[in-house]
């Protein structure tokens, strides 16, 4: 892509690109996607060797949009915008990065929200569940079309990363690097219970109509705010909510009532009410689920480092000190896997207050790692 | 925490006696963890020398982004913590360099060592070296090459001499395959425990024995 005007370190303006698949996609449930619609992105020039693209993979709520800001749109940066330009870590003077908005998303590809073409009206409650072997399968087929045989590199954080994971695993030959960035193997109890009490916000919402909302002429609101409020208490650090709202009150003294007091409630609602205008509550049950539902273990008797012997990809772990959803611990399981099977790994574990979310901060030394990783990846 | 960077740089020690030396233990090919890695300098020394595979344990940040910047393998982590996230026998050597005497659990991690790896490479400052002791007889403590820091700064806790050392190891039924002593980057044939300012050890069980006690 050749870009007149940008400013330093940012790929600048860009625009998302549309492409169809008609040949059918059979998923992990059983059921069958016939055709489909992937939204994209890309930065950079795909080299002669087409041996430099490195595919983004994206976590619970972002999108294909991962860097730059659109001509008619430009407070709307790309979610990994820090990360990813020429010059910044992922170098796209070196690199032809590609975002892609997954299967079952609300971005643009094909979603709940999408018309059936069966029934001619939105597929709704209709949509199947979708894993993250799908997407994987999804932006595989996305790579043939780019002519792109194999990646220098896929990346991803959270779900992004696991992503990257089952990349390794399922197209061992297509992945030359893996970035595995605040991953986990797969969800604990308690991840999923956190899913789960999401999930049941959206579905026990009045105006969420079984998932066939569309046809109501309403979004489950109330359900998107809070499945989001919960999320976000999640995606931060106890520490990085005390730094950043401690005990704040608005008014400056109790009301003693239940409006918004306290700055962390004002955040929270903020970020609610948000996310509520702009996602589908069908996607985001969907992804909960593919989360829940990942763990590559599963076929292998539990065991991960099985479930890997076959990636031959490099690895570079990378976790947060105070993220507790998906601890260092985790990343030390998929480590410990990686290990074993005796495959190339380099692991770091970034000293960051901001929990979850560190991966998405532009930390110096975490930036720096990347950039020292990336640089290595021979084209 | 700096204590553990291990690094000949950061240990103020000539970079190629050193290497030589463990390079020339180490079997073309081998499967090496080199424990308190620095900044890689040496694993990668010898993947382009002797071919090996492996991995690098370090604690800081900087050497962290400097090993993944001199690519090899690097794990983050504090090796004060243990070695349990590798399985035993599963490297041909385990190697700590210069990082034995600033370890609280000596014993632990020298058992660790022959755990993880069928051999050890260790090596350390000695603190019988002359120059040392001459210091001492002084009345100061002694700041070297070899020990560069002052003794409120310094994060080396357990000093110890070659006669120490080997003395430990047959305590501890460890066997010593080899070992080379240097001072200035010369070899040292005489009086290692007096004229030798660091020393090199090629380590393994004793045949049958027990594992290190911890």
């Amino acid at each position: 892509m050749s870009i007149e005007t940008r400013a330093p370190g940012s790929v600048g303006v860009v625009w998302p690109q549309d492409i169809e698949f008609d040949q059918p996609l059979a998923l992990k449930s059983g059921a069958v996607m016939p055709a489909y619609q992937l939204r994209y992105e890309t930065y950079g020039t795909l080299n002669a060797d087409r041996s430099n693209a490195v595919l983004v993979c994206h976590a619970l709520n972002a999108s294909h949009h991962v860097a730059g800001w659109y001509e008619d749109d430009p407070r709307n940066v790309g979610w990994w915008d820090n990360l990813i330009g020429p010059g910044r870590p992922v170098d796209t003077d070196r690199f032809f990065v590609i975002g892609v908005n997954n299967l079952g998303g609300c971005h643009g590809s094909t979603g709940p929200a999408s018309i059936n073409p069966a029934t001619g009206r939105p597929w709704g409650s209709a949509f199947p569940l979708v894993t993250v072997e799908d997407w994987v399968e999804a932006q595989a087929r996305l790579a043939d079309r780019l002519g792109i045989r194999s990646f220098a590199a896929v990346i991803g954080g959270s779900l992004g990363a696991m992503q990257a994971l089952q990349w390794s695993i399922s197209h061992p030959d297509r992945v030359r690097h893996c970035l595995v960035i605040a991953a986990a193997p797969r969800l604990s109890a308690q991840n999923i219970a956190f899913n789960e009490v999401a999930r049941q916000a959206i579905t026990t919402d009045p105006d969420f109509h079984g998932g066939d909302f569309y046809e109501h002429g309403v979004v489950p609101r109330r359900g998107l705010r809070l499945a989001r409020m919960l999320g976000h208490i999640t995606y931060l650090s106890d520490d990085a909510m005390a730094e950043k709202f401690g005990r704040e009150l608005r008014a400056g003294e109790y009301k003693f009532g239940f409006d918004v007091e306290f700055e962390i409630e004002s955040y929270l609602r903020y970020q609610g009410d948000k996310f509520s205008t702009y996602f589908d509550a069908n996607t985001y049950l969907r992804i909960t689920k593919a989360l829940d539902y990942f763990d590559p273990s599963l076929r292998h008797g539990g065991s991960l480092a099985a479930a890997l012997a076959g990636a031959q990809a490099r690895f570079l772990v990378i976790s947060f000190t105070s993220d507790w959803r998906f601890s260092p611990a985790r990343s030390r399981e998929i480590v410990k896997a990686l290990l074993d099977n005796r495959l190339d790994v380099s692991y770091a574990e970034i000293d960051a207050p901001h929990g979850h979310d560190a991966f998405l901060m532009d930390d110096p030394r975490y930036h720096r790692l990347i950039a020292a990783y990336m640089a290595n990846i021979s084209l | 925490m700096t204590t553990l960077q291990g690094s000949f740089k950061a240990a103020g020690l000539p970079r190629r006696p050193d290497f030589d030396a463990i390079a020339h233990w180490v079997p073309r090919g081998a499967r090496i963890l080199d424990l308190g890695c620095g900044d890689g300098s040496l694993l990668r020394f010898l993947k382009e020398t002797r071919d090996v595979s492996g991995y690098g344990v370090e604690i800081s940040d900087e050497n962290v982004a400097a090993c993944v910047g001199n690519g090899v393998n690097v794990l983050q982590s504090d090796l004060e913590a243990g070695l349990s996230g590798f399985e035993s026998g599963s490297f041909d050597q385990v190697i700590l360099s210069q990082t034995l005497q600033a370890m609280k659990h000596t014993e632990r991690l020298l058992k660790e060592i022959l755990r993880v790896g069928r051999e050890g490479i260790v090596s350390f400052p000695n603190f019988g070296y002359w120059r040392v002791r001459a210091q001492l007889a002084m009345g100061r403590m002694p700041v070297s090459r070899e020990l560069p820091y002052q003794w409120y700064d310094t994060p080396n806790i357990h000093l110890f001499t070659l006669a120490d050392f080997e003395s430990f190891c047959r305590g501890h039924a460890i066997r010593i395959l080899e070992r080379l002593v240097l001072t200035e980057g010369r070899v040292v044939q005489a009086w290692p425990n007096f004229f030798g300012a660091t020393a090199v050890y090629r380590l393994d069980h004793v045949a049958g024995a027990r594992p290190v006690s911890g």
